[in-house]
């Protein structure tokens, strides 16, 4: 147990020692624009102060401004906290592979490619914070790592270390996703709970035994790779995120994450809006996929776009994410403006993309808000966020300017074109099971 | 028993009755031929557009069922699609649009696998899509025939505009991953012309004098010799440069008539099209840019516009989620990439019409044409409109704004 901590600290510091290296001395002034803090009502003609990377103040035109601040007059734009995406596949996280159904040693950290230009889509969408998840076709797909859109050469510099002090959730699916004709694959929705009860078992004994040795190490059992992460879970501060679609498998999610007393964040729920009552008795949090056509795959042919607006009558906590490359990262907003469109209420679509996201990462502390001391990612744009007439024109992530729609190399990434993106990039995380996968 | 059948029956006569004689009223209606109507009037009488006027100038007679709405279009054509070949579960037995036996099948109809009351025909009608143009898949050098339909509901013979419009074949590296053989471009290329040479001499046997020289009827060379002698376009898949380029020699050497589709590329061969006369059916904006589409432009419509070449936006084909996409929203996206509202409605009316050859029926709001309308909330691209109600031949077929 000690030994992990140890392992995750050294991460930690490391994370914690590259952060400060992009921090701007200046203070900078935006002013003019309707800015949705996402921690109070929006504030017209606004201002936001930033300053070495965080957020010194968010306020009306009778802000007080620094007296060395650069000023920039963005007056008519909107701005937004920069956008979280809680399940997204940009860097290539691969994760289990076809040798077992469960995979809690696989870390997405051990396989992103941090130069992917996958990333620049985020950007070019106003994204800046991602969990990035392994898999998908696994009853536990493996480690997935929160990051933020930093320049970045290694993973290590990307990542965030969140309230609970881990840097990533644990990927679970159920369903036909995991369901496969292949050895070590359960073949039906019974086995598939079985052999998730079974590993938790495995994993409460574990915990047990490294409890009872207390600081006797000679009582504390061997290291296992495949335990120490689901121990994370169990204290609660590793959180699963359980693909799930189909009614009776999501209330399979609710049912084992009360057995084992395990956090949990609900992905894609295509029929999420048969059982909201029964999710928001669960007080379960959900993350939602907008598709604008049902099906494509068997659990996802009831889909609906109204269960956003299903689940917020209900009171559950709803966030929205792209599982790019399955939805554009570009068009994450366009995401939100859909289940505006079939009755959700713009306050709570635009919580969905950030400060509801950062939540259900247990990030909501640095990231998701526009607020006095939280990190400096915020995002320009040219008109309504729920508009297709309007545009990303910058995204700013921790006082940095990441992405400019007025330079040409930054557009070009928006549009696309000859040479844009490489053809190496590996969001496209369905492709070895996408003709049998039911 | 007998009682409910007298009843149903009559509620079927009603709503037939009902849907001859229809007025809609409009804060505007595009109707993609002229200029915008505002306080536009549309009168429909048995299955076609009777009169279109405005408030002023044309009162709605007495008789007349009134539909009144903020936004009207015509009826919107997916240029190029799969659905109702390809269905909404993704499995063996509801794909039917890409037959894996052999590369090259030019005898397969689509006539013969569409099903009309696939939900994938459903989303798109209720998204105001009302004609398709679809049928045999993107990934063999010939995979068979398209054809022309309403998505209404109904037997294939009633919902049919053409059951055999277009040869569907692909150039790229799709056909490759399908087949064993053909492994390169330039062996794809060598198989596709042969089979044309062995056409060109099936056609000119079949044109002997002597009838009893005449070689027996052969289905694969049948459909080919209409291609040869032009009475169908060839649908030709292909999106890198070189694949483009290819495609247009193969038109060149055997004069076909040829459609470009996909065509991720064509906005950097635009002298080449033009010269070429190929006409263009563009990939879906929100298209993945993987594969051989990673260098896909989102401003291409708006290039090709520019440059005077018309563009007709499709779903395309997809084999994962989502199993298509809407046109509505794939123009509404060509709109936001640059190009303007009013050529963005084109792209899904009257340039997929001129195109499939059937704009003397659909495409525009004019008088004659079948009553194919939909009716809007709102700006029909904004992402928050919801399309309300669609008629296709007068008839309602959606309904869904309370």
């Amino acid at each position: 147990m000690k030994r992990f901590i140890q392992t995750s600290a050294a991460i930690v510091l490391f994370v914690s020692l590259t952060c400060s290296a992009f921090s701007q001395d200046q203070p900078v002034v935006f002013k003019g624009a309707l800015i949705y803090s996402m921690n109070g009502k929006p504030i017209d003609r606004g201002v936001l102060v930033v300053r070495k990377g965080k957020i010194i103040s968010v306020g009306d035109a009778n802000t007080k401004l620094p007296a060395d601040a650069l000023v920039q007059d963005v007056t008519g734009k909107v701005i937004l906290p920069g956008l979280i995406d809680t399940h997204s596949h940009l860097g290539g996280p691969e994760g289990g592979d076809g040798s077992a159904a469960l995979n809690p040693d696989a870390r997405a950290l051990d396989a992103i490619n941090p130069s992917s230009d996958g990333f620049k889509k985020a950007l070019a969408g106003g994204i800046t914070t991602i969990n990035i998840m392994p898999g998908s076709g696994h009853l536990m797909s493996g480690q997935t790592v929160y990051v933020k859109m930093r320049p970045a050469k290694t993973i290590e510099e990307m990542l965030i270390v969140n309230e609970k002090g881990v840097y990533g959730g644990m990927k679970m699916a159920n369903g036909t996703n995991s369901i496969r004709n292949s050895s070590g694959f359960p073949g039906t929705r019974a086995k598939s709970a079985a052999m998730v009860r079974e590993l938790f078992l495995q994993a409460v004994e574990y915990k047990n035994k490294i409890a009872k040795a207390g600081k006797d190490s000679s009582k504390m059992p061997e290291r296992n790779l495949r335990l120490e992460p689901l121990v994370e879970v169990l204290e609660g501060k590793r959180i699963v995120h359980f693909h799930t679609h189909k009614a009776n498998d999501i209330i399979t999610a609710i049912r084992l994450s009360q057995e084992f007393k395990f956090r949990m964040v609900m992905h894609h729920l295509s029929e999420g809006w048969k059982v909201a009552d029964e999710i928001a008795k669960a007080g379960v949090p959900c993350s939602l996929i907008n598709i604008e056509v049902p099906g494509g795959k068997m659990e996802a042919v009831n889909l609906s776009l109204a269960t956003g607006a299903t689940l917020e009558k209900a009171g559950v906590a709803v966030a929205f994410h792209t599982d790019d490359g399955i939805t554009d990262s570009r068009l994450f907003l366009r995401s939100a403006a859909l289940a505006v469109r079939e009755g959700m209420s713009k306050e709570k679509a635009l919580e969905a993309v950030t400060i509801a996201g950062a939540r259900m990462l247990d990030l909501s502390s640095k990231v998701g808000s526009l607020e006095k001391g939280k990190d400096a990612d915020f995002i320009i744009l040219s008109g309504d966020p729920f508009s297709v007439y309007t545009k990303v024109e910058q995204t700013w992530v921790e006082g940095e300017k990441r992405w400019d729609i007025q330079n040409p190399a930054d557009k070009a990434f928006l549009t696309g074109g000859y040479g844009v993106y490489s053809t190496d990039r590996s969001e496209f995380h369905h492709h070895d099971n996408e003709d049998n996968e039911q | 028993m007998q009682l409910k059948a007298i009843l149903l029956a009559s509620i079927l006569w009603t709503s037939t009755a009902v849907s001859a004689q229809i007025a809609i009223k409009a804060n505007i209606i595009y109707t993609a031929s002229g200029t915008p109507i505002r306080n536009g009037v549309i009168l429909i009488s048995k299955g076609k557009i009777e009169k279109v006027g405005t408030t002023n100038n044309l009162p709605i007679p007495a008789g007349y069922t009134l539909y009144q709405s903020n936004v009207v279009t015509p009826g919107l054509i997916d240029a190029r699609t799969l659905i109702g070949m390809s269905g909404v579960l993704n499995i063996p037995v509801d794909q039917d649009q890409l037959e894996k036996s052999s590369p090259i099948q030019p005898d397969l109809r689509a006539i013969d696998a569409y099903n009309p009351d696939e939900t994938l025909v459903k989303v798109a009608r209720e998204c105001g899509i009302t004609t398709l143009h679809t049928g045999h898949g993107i990934g063999a050098l010939v995979s068979g025939q398209t054809m022309i339909v309403k998505t209404k509901p109904g037997t294939v013979e009633n919902v049919t505009i053409q059951p055999l419009s277009m040869l569907a074949m692909t150039i790229g590296p799709s056909v490759s991953g399908y087949y064993g053989s053909p492994g390169t471009k330039a062996k794809q290329m060598a198989m596709i012309r042969t089979e044309l040479l062995k056409a060109q001499l099936y056609l000119k046997k079949m044109n002997d004098k002597d009838s009893s020289k005449r070689p027996s009827l052969d289905l694969n060379m049948d459909i080919l010799s209409k291609l040869l002698k032009g009475e169908i376009k060839a649908l030709i898949t292909a999106n890198s440069s070189v694949d483009i380029m290819n495609a247009i020699r193969l038109a060149k050497e055997f004069n076909l008539r040829l459609v470009l589709d996909g065509a991720a590329e064509a906005y950097r061969l635009i002298d080449e099209i033009k010269s070429s006369k190929a006409e263009i059916i563009l990939h879906a904006t929100m298209a993945r840019n993987e594969g051989d589409m990673v260098n896909m432009n989102r401003e291409s419509a708006a290039l090709l516009t520019a440059a005077g070449i018309p563009v007709s936006i499709e779903s395309g084909y997809e084999a994962y989620v989502p199993k298509t996409r809407i046109v509505l929203y794939e123009a509404a996206m060509a709109m936001a990439y640059g190009l303007s509202f009013d050529e963005a409605l084109k792209t899904i009316t009257i340039h997929p019409a001129k195109l499939l050859g059937i704009d003397n029926r659909v495409g525009s709001i004019d008088v004659g044409k079948d009553a194919d309308v939909v009716l809007y909330d709102g700006d029909p691209f904004e992402y928050t409109t919801k399309v309300c109600t669609v008629f296709i031949d007068g008839a309602v077929v959606s309904n869904k704004c309370p």
